[in-house]
Formats: C-alpha cells, structure tokens, sequence
C-alpha cells in the first residue's frame, strides 16, 4: 500500500472512489430506468385523458386519482399520430411510439425557428412534426374519419417557465374541450394556478376561432365577461402567466401551429360524410 | 459514556445546534421546497439520507482520503449519493418528484451535507457519524416543516393537501397571503423562528 498523501496513492484513492461511485451511480440509474419510464409514460397518459376530460367523464374524478389500470384502459381510446405542421399532413412512414416531439425541437435539422410570429409563444424553436391524439368512442379505436376529439400538444413561456399542456378540441374542431398543462414551474398560487380545477374548468366550450377563423381564445385581464365565447378569468397576480397562455394558444391554433392541419382534417371530414350521406 | 455521546450527537443538531437556526446552512433549498408540506417531507427525507449515507461512507474511508484531494473525493461520494436518491425518487414518488425538480439535484450544494463530511465525519468512527448526519438532517427536517406548516397554511389554506381554511376564490372565506408562497416569506419565518430558539437558549446569541 502506497503511503496516503504520496503522487501514487493519491491517484489510487482517486481512480478507486470513482470508479465505485460510478458503479454506485450507473447501477441506480439502469436498474430504475423502466420504472421512470413508465412513470413518465402513464404521467403523459393521464395529462391527455384530463384534457379530454374522459376521466372525469367516465369515472367522475380527475385521473390523478385512477389506478394504472383504469387509466391504460381509458387510453384504448386514445391514438397518436404525427402531423407535418406546414402541409397540415398526417406523417405515415415514421414510428409514432419512438418519435419525441420535445427532443426533436431542439435539434436543427427537425426543427424551424420561429421568427416574427403574430402571436409569440416565447420560444425560439418549434418540430416540424409534432404529435398529436385522436379520441374515439368507448371500444372504438380512433381514426382521422370517426374521432370525436383531439387533443394537440402546445407550449409557450409564461412567467419563469416553458408551460408544456394539451388542448383538447371537440369533434368541430374549434370549439375547446379542455386544457391541461403538465409541466411548468409559475410561482405557485399565482401563475401555477393554471393548474387549478376550477379555472381549467372554464375553458370548457370555449370557441378557439372567431367566425372568420382567427385565433382568438383568450385570458382576460381579470373577470372575463360572461358574453365573451372566447375568454376566461385572468390569474390575479399573474398577468404574465397569464398572457403566454394566451400567446401559446394562439400561436399554435395558428397557420404556423396546427393551423394547416385542422384545415385539411376538417375538408377531409367534410367530403367523407358528404359521401357517405349521398 | 458511548451512548450518552451518540446520544448528544443525535439530538443536539434538533434544537441547541441546529445547522439552519444556529449555523445558518442550507437556507437556499429551505426557501424553494417549502411551498407545501408533502414536498417538504420528502426534501428533509432525502437530506437526511443523503447527509446520513455520505457521513457513513466519508467515514469510512476517511484513513485512505489523502487530504489534498479529501474536498473532492467527498463531493464525489454525496453527488453519487444525490444522483442515487433523486433515481429513486423518480422511479417511485414520481409526482413529488417533479415538483421538488432541480432541488433535489441541488441537495449536492446544500452546505450542510459537505459541511458535516469535513467538519465529522473525517474525525470520527462510522457508527457515530452516520448519526449525526441523520441529526442534522432532522434538525434541518424541522426547520423545514415548521416554515412549510406556516407557508402552506397561510399561504393555500391546505395542511397536507387538506383544506383547512377554504379559499375564497373556491367559494370559501379565506383571502390567502400570497406573499407566504414566495420565497422571502421563508426569509421571515426562519428569522422568526431563529429568534424564538434564541429566546429560549440565550446562550446561542453571538457577541456583536
């Protein structure tokens, strides 16, 4: 044994430490990864079914509180899809389980920059391809003919944070079903009330387009009129929360958001039951 | 006389030598966690292993650490520590979990950790340390649920989750403090509570 404080034993006592801390570490990190995987999976899950509000629908509770078990039963109605948000196309060559919108937003070839938007989501990059939800009936696997809603992903910075959510549509396409936002880091009873149930609640039945088909959903500043179809109360003591939601809202209800895509489903919808009614 | 000493270095850290009222370490994190009392519960959990494992282990091998390097071959052992902690976490309390995010990361900075390590647990035997790292992080804990009690309270109506005064922006009568949901108001409270201890044990005020 090398003395304690010489040239050799102090690299020894380096390389060994790090070498079993590493151990220590990768051995933690590998064995839970399924787990958190999981975690993360039926986290997301759950986001979009409270969006959609199945959960309170079905069970009359928000799915915080469901088992695993319910939940993965509640997603049967759930498909995922990819949609080229330029062409508004669904995307079909790609596997939808591996594609990660968020990681593919931040690399450059997957993704545009986001310059001089109308409204500005506060972001600098958005995918190209995102990844959208088609909601079916019970026992009815969904598809672009027969959902009866659909929920997109939107983020947009608020106050402190990217607020990352759902917006669920109903069968319309422009009238609102709900929105959730499942990760953000508002100051909390301020701008993290945008987690609130009762001020999620009001977005039910809110109309995201004006009759010309503008983006027009909105936080008030304040108590929204109860004649206004587009609007809900504004967060006290956070209008900057408050604002990019709006500005999220709106950005991705736009052409350079979902825009393009809900335009060409909403057609294609139209022509197929006009067939079938003929 | 061992276990009168094993004793003292349990329970001393709690009250006449707590790291937050008397040494005044790891205030940082006990601004940012103590929103609610749930995440606060977890936080102190995850410092008291994290200080009491790292102890332990420091301890241990605290004969074969040359002194040159001993900084950071105990920051080595509570960052593994840390990372090991925060998997767990995230593999199993999922929703605290995201909402403790980057603190508990963090608790590799938070002083009282790297503090214990070099200020006991490179003196002193396994067994002894490794009670004192679960002392101070008790003492820490319990600093932490009393701001937290205070914060959730005053500031959401909620003990627990619970509700306990109904909000009115929910239909109840309690207008809440916003200020006890932003950071300073731990300021004032660990300040309250630092001058309530010095009350009662006069011997901790320092010379001015």
């Amino acid at each position: 044994m090398p003395q304690r404080d010489s040239v050799v034993g102090t690299l020894l006592t380096a390389t060994v430490l790090c070498v079993v801390c590493s151990l220590v570490v990768s051995v933690a990190a590998v064995g839970l990864k399924d787990k958190q995987e999981q975690n993360k999976t039926l986290d997301r899950q759950k986001n979009i079914l409270d969006a959609a509000g199945l959960a309170v629908g079905e069970f009359g509770k928000p799915s915080s509180e469901l088992s695993k078990d319910q939940i993965d039963d509640l997603y049967k109605r759930v498909s995922e899809q990819l949609v080229d948000l330029e062409t508004g196309k669904v995307v079909t060559d790609m596997n939808v389980a591996d594609y990660d919108p968020r990681e593919a937003a931040e690399k450059k070839d997957s993704s545009i920059e986001i310059t001089n938007p109308e409204f500005d989501p506060g972001v600098k990059r958005r995918e190209k391809i995102a990844k959208i939800y088609l909601v079916g009936k019970q026992g009815e696997e969904p598809t672009l003919e027969n959902y009866q809603q659909i929920v997109l992903p939107v983020y947009g910075k608020g106050l402190w944070s990217t607020l990352y959510g759902y917006l669920a549509l109903k069968q319309d396409l422009k009238t609102i079903q709900g929105l959730t936002f499942y990760e953000h880091a508002e100051t909390p009873g301020l701008g993290g009330e945008v987690d609130n149930p009762a001020w999620k609640s009001q977005w039910e039945d809110k109309s995201l387009y004006d009759a010309d088909g503008n983006p027009a959903a909105l936080v008030y500043k304040g108590s929204a009129p109860s004649d206004n179809p587009y609007a809900v109360d504004g967060l006290s003591g956070a209008t900057i929360t408050s604002r990019g939601v709006t500005n999220l809202l709106r950005y991705w209800a736009g052409d350079n958001g979902y825009g393009p895509f809900l335009k060409a489903l909403k057609n294609d919808t139209n022509t197929s039951s006009q067939t079938a009614g003929i | 006389m061992a276990d009168s000493k094993s004793k003292s270095v349990l329970f001393d850290p709690l009250v006449s030598n707590n790291p937050i009222a008397l040494q005044i370490l790891g205030i940082c994190s006990a601004l940012a966690v103590t929103t609610k009392m749930e995440t606060s519960i977890v936080m102190a959990i995850a410092v008291i292993a994290v200080t009491a494992f790292s102890n332990l282990a420091v301890s241990a091998i605290r004969n074969y650490i040359p002194s040159s390097i001993r900084i950071i071959a105990q920051m080595t052992v509570i960052a593994s520590l840390v990372i090991v902690v925060d998997q767990i976490l995230k593999a199993y309390f999922f929703d605290i979990s995201k909402q403790l995010s980057v603190f508990v990361g963090l608790i590799i900075t938070n002083c009282i950790v790297m503090g214990r390590a070099e200020g006991f647990a490179m003196k002193n035997k396994p067994g002894l340390s490794f009670l004192d790292g679960v002392g101070n992080g008790l003492g820490y804990g319990m600093v932490l649920l009393f701001v937290a009690f205070f914060r959730e309270l005053l500031g959401s109506g909620t003990l627990m989750g619970y509700v306990i005064l109904p909000l009115d922006r929910n239909g109840g009568w309690y207008a809440p403090n916003n200020l006890m949901l932003l950071p300073p108001s731990a300021f004032f409270l660990i300040g309250l509570l630092i001058w309530l201890i010095r009350a009662i044990k006069p011997e901790q005020i320092e010379e001015a």
